[in-house]
């Protein structure tokens, strides 16, 4: 049977997330409660979680996390790094065994920082030069595989449901200001853990509920700059577009989602001026990146996360506020389970992003 | 002689018990098929003038006419095929090169009916067109890939010059000279009710048609017939021919029997003189001169006009875009070789160029590799026939659309290929006076607002039937195609999946 990546699979699925806006640090049993809520949105072929603020140790250094299928790409990719950055720690990542989790690859972490003279010579700046190592270990090594790669931040998945897979990687005993989990419903057998959510580049986080009918438009689009979809799947693609038009091109997430999930013509057509003249260039230059079908994504990003539907809203998304906590995910009763009072809940409209920063607040934009 | 007596390949069928003896279908024959005898009181035909047309079919009152194949035959010979035989049979007697016109017919794979759409089912719902909005505008240009802020942190429109369309179609290059005044005035104010653009073709813009000029496409053509400051001025884009999907490698000869009147105005040249484009341009050797015709063009309009350069599709179709897209062109016009034609040798129609899936799928391809896409659109002609045929050209990696072929049928052509005869007894692909007003534009030209509308249409319920609610989605979306009996090589070429994988 073909893995996940030689196939494209589709899946429905869950997502929640959680941020503390003064940047209180919350241990992860928090997102546990709140994802497996929604169990039966997952089918137990996926869950994961992405973290922010969880090294604070190792803040100044790229936390790459990695999957192995044995220990001969262990030692290739290691090679690799060991050739390109200065490796500051290594360690298995802890885990526990649980009865629903199995067939687990070596999990392992490095605190890293590219090495000054590889760097140089490369003539990237520093983020490029990460990305690009990560792509290059994804598409050449053999076995090897890079789940998460940025600062501060980690994201943990499995085949399983995301309370199995939170149980897996002890999150209780991790602490960040931000989290989002995600429960997956694929049709088809994903064949190993890659697959699985949040896709995470540098410290962009996806997690994502839906079935883009744009995939291969994006795909082919986002490819000629550098990026290799690899999974195939949606979240993979929506990643590397978030990457490429926040870090490379300096697009801000606001006008990132009037890029991806942007307003029909017919309601550009009534604008003011101005806003007319901005919206219709961000939908001609960058046409290319339009995601339409049904989606709602939870975005991490270093010190904030934004929430967005497709433009017609086919997927639930609610979010709710209590104090200085903000929750945001598929169900209400994701959020209900660890906020019985909540301040305030509203149903962001299709296209309508919910940027949330530490200290910022939350913008709830157009 | 003898040998040179070809029996005809069509058969007129006349019903004498429903022939009134009108003489309408005499009347309406520029091709002297019919006449009246009138001692037998009875209309008589003659076979070998005619070209199947279907004008007297169409315009006999009683339904008294058909035109039939004719079941004479040679002895049946798979390799010395009857058109084989005959051609051989007109050159020994003529000694000339064979002309044609329109597109190749000859039984080449049309991929176009290979390719097998998409559709949502469970995991992602179709949407209804009905009652959500569906969009299929397009931009065609040059995009920018860095984006450039004001002082106050708002983004600075940095695109340069480009094409608005509210659906992918545009009307392809027809000069005014291979077809009527009244065909051109049909498409130039289709092309503004739609707001599309139309092609002036190689023959220059008639001064009555300037006004449409925003939604015209003026072309240069290696000949340059009536090119100069204010033809250039009047369109919303310049089109550099280089080749044409019918004739790749072949310049154009309009006789000089029709340079007359108008004709000869807009084309600048004298009456009666033969219009000839040279098969290159002569300032045109390689593509670094292109290039500087490129640019001259623009510095011309004040770099305020997008610059098409059409190519036929030929074999190393994919380098030469690339090259184009590196040389300032904002869009790059493919040709295919089923495009149409107003006359053209019929070995180089039938034999000469690649099938437009083909080259659209390794164009596409080439420069995403290349990491150019984005320099430029890409549109695609010949031959497009249909909104199925659109779905599956921008599902290819197209932006856009050329139509020729279709908006002429959609004017009354029945693709008889006769319009190297001047004789076009729909009014379409001639200049005698009383031929031409056949064609009322007040009538053609909607009928050609309908044809785009109604493709409109199907679009979009195709494009909602696959949960796609934006064209740009479509746009080079080949996992939305699948192929049906081809083979591994033409699957990798055209970068589908073979139907159940």
């Amino acid at each position: 049977m073909l893995k996940e990546g030689q196939i494209r699979i589709p899946s429905g699925c869950a997502i929640s997330g959680i941020f503390s806006k003064s940047g209180k640090r919350i241990t992860g049993d928090t997102i546990i409660k709140s994802i497996s809520a929604m169990h039966d949105r997952s089918n137990g072929l996926g869950g994961g979680f992405a973290a922010y603020g969880i090294y604070p140790e190792y803040k100044d250094y790229y936390a790459f996390h990695i999957f192995y299928e044995n220990t001969a790409s262990k030692k290739e990719c290691e090679d690799f790094l060991e050739r390109h950055f200065d490796i500051i720690n290594l360690s298995k990542i802890p885990t526990r065994k649980t009865r629903n989790i199995t067939d687990e690859p070596l999990i392992w972490r490095y605190f890293v920082t590219p090495l000054p003279t590889k760097l140089n010579e490369s003539q990237l700046d520093e983020k490029e030069f990460v990305a690009r190592s990560v792509i290059k270990v994804n598409t050449k090594i053999q076995g090897a595989y890079i789940f998460s790669s940025g600062k501060n931040m980690g994201t943990f998945k499995a085949v399983g449901f995301p309370e199995d897979v939170g149980e897996f990687y002890m999150l209780s005993e991790y602490a960040g200001y931000a989290w989002t989990a995600h429960g997956r419903y694929p049709t088809n057998t994903p064949g190993w853990w890659g697959g699985a959510h949040p896709f995470s580049m540098l410290d962009y986080s996806v997690v994502h509920n839906g079935e883009i009918s744009s995939y291969d438009a994006n795909r082919r689009a986002i490819e000629m700059y550098g990026y290799k979809c690899t999974l195939l799947t949606d979240t993979e693609v929506i990643t590397y577009i978030i990457d490429y038009l926040n870090r490379r091109i300096g697009l801000n997430f606001k006008e990132i989602a009037e890029i991806v999930a942007a307003p029909f013509w017919q309601t550009i057509e009534r604008m003011p001026k101005e806003q007319k003249e901005k919206f219709t260039y961000l939908r001609n230059a960058f046409s290319s990146y339009l995601i339409t079908g049904p989606f709602s994504i939870l975005v991490g990003f270093e010190g904030g996360m934004m929430a967005l539907n497709d433009r017609l809203k086919l997927r639930s998304m609610v979010v709710g506020e209590k104090d200085d906590m903000v929750y945001i995910a598929s169900e209400e009763c994701a959020m209900r389970i660890v906020e019985p009072n909540l301040d305030k809940v509203w149903a962001p409209q299709g296209g309508e992003p919910v940027i949330v920063t530490l200290n910022g607040g939350v913008e709830q934009c157009r | 002689m003898p040998i040179d007596f070809l029996y005809p390949d069509y058969e007129v069928v006349r019903d004498y018990n429903k022939c009134i003896n009108c003489r309408v279908c005499e009347r309406q024959c520029a091709n002297e098929v019919h006449s009246y005898d009138e001692e037998k009181n009875m209309m008589l035909s003659d076979d070998a003038k005619c070209v199947n047309c279907h004008r007297c079919v169409s315009l006999c009152p009683t339904s008294a006419l058909k035109i039939v194949k004719t079941n004479h035959t040679f002895k049946e010979n798979a390799n010395w095929t009857e058109s084989a035989i005959k051609e051989i049979y007109r050159q020994a007697d003529s000694g000339g090169v064979l002309l044609s016109s329109m597109g190749n017919p000859n039984n080449y794979p049309i991929y176009f009916d290979k390719i097998l759409l998409n559709a949502s089912q469970v995991t992602n719902p179709s949407i209804d067109p009905l009652r959500e909005p569906m969009e299929t505008k397009v931009f065609l240009g040059s995009k920018p890939n860095k984006i450039e802020r004001d002082e106050n942190g708002n983004l600075i429109n940095n695109l340069p010059p480009k094409l608005e369309l509210p659906m992918p179609v545009m009307f392809s290059a027809m000069s005014y000279g291979s077809i009527s005044y009244n065909a051109h005035e049909s498409l130039a104010r289709a092309a503004k009710e739609l707001g599309i653009l139309y092609n002036t073709g190689e023959g220059g813009l008639h001064k009555d048609f300037y006004k449409y000029g925003s939604n015209t496409i003026v072309q240069v053509a290696s000949g340059r017939f009536g090119v100069y400051k204010d033809y250039l001025e009047a369109g919303a884009a310049i089109e550099i021919k280089m080749g044409q999907g019918a004739k790749p490698g072949i310049g154009g000869h309009l006789p000089g029997t029709k340079i007359v009147g108008d004709i000869s105005r807009t084309r600048m040249i004298p009456e009666g003189s033969d219009a000839i484009s040279p098969a290159p341009h002569h300032d045109i050797y390689s593509i670094e001169d292109l290039r500087q015709l490129i640019y001259s063009l623009k510095t011309a309009t004040n770099y305020k006009k997008p610059v098409i350069v059409k190519i036929a599709a030929v074999h190393n179709v994919a380098a030469i875009a690339s090259g184009i897209a590196r040389s300032g062109a904002d869009i790059i016009a493919i040709d295919g070789f089923r495009g149409g034609t107003g006359a053209a040798p019929t070995r180089i129609r039938d034999n000469v160029g690649i099938p437009i899936e083909l080259a659209l799928a390794s164009v596409d391809q080439r420069l995403r590799d290349e990491g150019i896409r984005d320099n430029v659109s890409i549109v695609v002609g010949g031959s497009i026939r249909s909104s199925s045929d659109i779905v599956k050209a921008i599902a290819l990696g197209a932006d856009c659309v050329y139509v020729a072929t279709a908006a002429l049928l959609a004017l009354g052509c029945h693709l008889c290929r006769s319009c190297h005869t001047g004789k076009c007894n729909w009014g379409i692909a001639t200049q005698v006076p009383e031929l031409v007003k056949r064609l009322n534009p007040d009538i053609g030209y909607k009928r050609l607002v309908n044809m785009v509308t109604a493709w409109n249409h199907e679009i979009k319920e195709i494009m909602g039937g696959m949960g796609i609610n934006s064209i740009e989605s479509l746009k080079g979306n080949r996992l939305m195609l699948r192929g049906v009996g081809l083979n591994e090589k033409e699957l990798e070429i055209l970068g589908i999946k073979h139907a159940g994988e």
